[in-house]
């Protein structure tokens, strides 16, 4: 069975900034629900409160970044994208500062309804030249995506989970900037994935794998820039056509920045994009509101079988029958 | 957290309100110059504003000398990762240093009041403005962070006072004495982000941060008073615990005072400075309230400015 830790970010944040004095933490008014209160309390003297005005809080963070400091801005993902947007492109991405943006509540991951639940994250910061996006979908690409983030020279979102994370893949395979994670391969289809619909395609894979299907699936946590070769391999191999698996909206994410390279590759390759269809959401249950928006590891095997015209006989009962492992056992498997 | 530091005396030696007051007129008649040559100009802003600024550069900021080029580099590319050609036009403000201010400036839209202004003191080639809304210049009609004077990229307006708050943030980490000095204009304190930044600068007791308002009272669309007031402005400062001082905008002595030893404290410094935008071109007055933009209507129109231009020549030689 696959590891679940618990808050992740939280203890990882404090362990990573002990060396990092640059390193400041800007909250606003979301300090614990961010996982931010552990780096809070030891660090005092580098954790600053601004309330609830993230549009100044975009601004501070982008003057501490000029002066040399690396300020991680902790709040909700909408809080960032959203209100904020002009304060984000002018005051920082403009300049290229330093300032990394660590938005939480990606998707439908929370109850909080339609102004909690970020669907569109992902394509406002695409948009936002010199932004470099990342998300995460396991507590290993938790536990590495700071020292990715701050490796890299210019702002940084980073769509970031919290709470219970499942240890999807080897704590000893960091997540690594513009590069998916190979997850499987095969030629008669392409699954990428992103976040917490990772899991729900890993769910699948391996039932539609058990009806003789060969699937390359990539977990992918570099959205921006969205240039990996083994990516583009794994597309251009597909015998029947890409499915882009993410929580977020069709429009303007994964799923179109995978249209873009098909396109511009000439990779020429059909492509369904699951996702939220256009479409807000609202408050409930995030395994209900996989299935409701379909998201789920069953949306995928309608994908499947709409790609290949053929029915994989696949219910809901299989769905569950399926055992994740860590993804280290599960190469192996691919392996043999 | 850093101990107040005791600030040193305003330099006996530094320039007199009436020299002060030559400087402003100066930008004001070159501000002129190159509306008439362009047909167009943020005219009214340099009436306003001429003192606010020549004070700031002459009394109240301790800045090294120009590291800028006399001639304004060209547009060398937004800055990116991949940008290594990119440069600010802060170097115009001389070097950065532990013990020397900063300037931050504001409503961008000034910009030409700033290059001329920049240009009678020496920081700037006497030829700058040539460049002025050319294409491929970083002279630009609103100036980014790569046109002379400018540190940030302002444009969208009352997002510099945030800025600035970070940079004053970061110095007091770093135990730095030199201050930061933002320039604003009035209609920013329509702007929300504006009281945010107040909000924070007085919750974290930044008292490295002094911000001079020219208080002219016009907008885009006319009087403030009619499209959205913010008086009390001194009032409403002070309640959000800004160390509020309101002076006559064309007086240099008078908006020198509030920053005499200003630095050590507690509270952020904000000096509303009154001002007039037809002050020096009376002319002007017939364009009120449509003062933002001026640009000339008829032959006419463009005669009488020229003529005045040249009495205001022949007044100051």
């Amino acid at each position: 069975m696959i590891e679940t830790v618990t808050r992740p970010h939280r203890d990882h944040l404090v362990r990573w900034a002990a060396e990092r004095p640059e390193v400041l933490v800007l909250s606003a008014d979301l300090t614990a629900s961010c996982e931010a209160d552990g780096f809070r309390d030891a660090y005092p003297e580098r954790f600053f409160s601004l309330g609830m005005a993230e549009q100044n809080m975009m601004g501070f963070a982008a003057g501490l970044a000029r002066e040399g400091f690396f300020p991680y801005i902790h709040t909700f993902a909408v809080f960032i994208c959203r209100r904020p947007f002009d304060q984000v492109a002018m005051s920082i991405a403009y300049p290229n500062l330093p300032v990394r943006l660590v938005g939480f509540l990606p998707g439908i991951t929370t109850a909080g309804g339609v102004t909690h639940q970020a669907v569109d994250d992902i394509a406002l910061m695409r948009i936002i030249p010199n932004m470099t996006v990342l998300e995460c979908g396991d507590a290993t690409d938790v536990d590495s995506v700071l020292d990715v983030a701050q490796a890299v020279d210019g702002p940084v979102y980073i769509r970031q989970l919290r709470g219970e994370v499942p240890r999807l893949f080897p704590a000893a395979e960091p997540l690594r900037l513009g590069r998916a994670r190979r997850l499987g391969d095969g030629d008669d289809l392409c699954v990428l994935s992103t976040g917490v619909c990772t899991e729900e395609a890993l769910r699948a894979v391996a039932a539609l794998r058990g009806q003789g299907l060969s699937i390359a699936h990539l977990h992918v946590s570099t959205l921006k820039p969205f240039n990996d070769p083994d990516v583009i391999e794994a597309i251009a191999r597909a015998r029947h056509g890409v499915i882009a698996m993410e929580n977020h909206g069709i429009n303007g994410g994964l799923g179109s920045a995978i249209a873009e390279l098909i396109a511009e590759e000439g990779l020429g390759q059909r492509l369904i994009r699951i996702g939220l269809r256009d479409t807000y959401a609202h408050g409930a249950s995030r395994a209900w509101l996989m299935r409701e928006y379909g998201l789920d590891a069953m949306a995928l095997v309608r994908a499947v079988e709409a790609l290949t015209g053929e029915p994989t006989g696949i219910g809901e009962d299989a769905l569950a029958a399926v055992r994740l492992e860590t993804m280290q056992a599960a190469e192996k498997t691919e392996d043999l | 957290m850093q101990a107040p530091t005791p600030q040193p005396e305003p330099n006996p030696a530094a320039p007199g309100a009436a020299e002060v007051r030559r400087f402003a007129d100066a930008v004001r008649r070159r501000v002129l110059e190159h509306t008439l040559t362009n047909n167009g100009g943020y005219l009214s802003q340099a009436c306003s504003s001429a003192e606010v600024l020549a004070t700031l550069y002459l009394r109240v900021m301790r800045l090294g000398p120009s590291r800028g080029p006399a001639t304004p580099r060209p547009f060398a590319g937004v800055p990116g990762p991949n940008n290594p050609d990119a440069f600010t036009g802060a170097d115009y403000n001389g070097s950065k240093g532990p013990d020397l201010d900063r300037f931050i400036f504001s409503p961008v839209h000034y910009a030409l009041v700033l290059y001329s202004l920049l240009i009678e003191l020496g920081r700037l080639g006497p030829d700058a403005l040539d460049q002025f809304n050319q294409d491929g210049s970083t002279v630009e009609l609103i100036g980014a962070e790569h046109s002379p004077g400018h540190e940030v990229t302002a444009g969208s307006l009352a997002q510099a006072l945030s800025q600035a708050g970070g940079i004053a943030f970061a110095r007091r980490l770093r135990g730095e004495t030199g201050r930061v000095w933002v320039f604003m204009s009035d209609g920013e304190f329509q702007e929300g982000q504006t009281w945010e930044a107040f909000a924070a600068l007085a919750h974290h007791r930044i008292g490295n941060l002094g911000v001079y308002v020219d208080a002219n009272a016009q907008q885009c669309d006319g009087a403030m008073a009619d499209v959205m007031t913010i008086e009390p402005l001194a009032e409403r400062l002070r309640a959000f615990g800004a160390d509020v001082h309101e002076v006559d905008g064309h007086d240099p002595d008078a908006l020198a005072a509030p920053a005499s030893g200003f630095g050590g404290g507690d509270r952020p410094l904000a000096v509303i400075a009154r001002t007039d935008p037809c002050r020096g071109i009376e002319l002007m007055r017939e364009r009120t309230p449509k003062l933002h933009y001026v640009r000339f209507k008829s032959d006419d129109e463009l005669r009488a400015y020229q003529d005045l231009l040249a009495a205001m020549r022949e007044a100051a030689a």
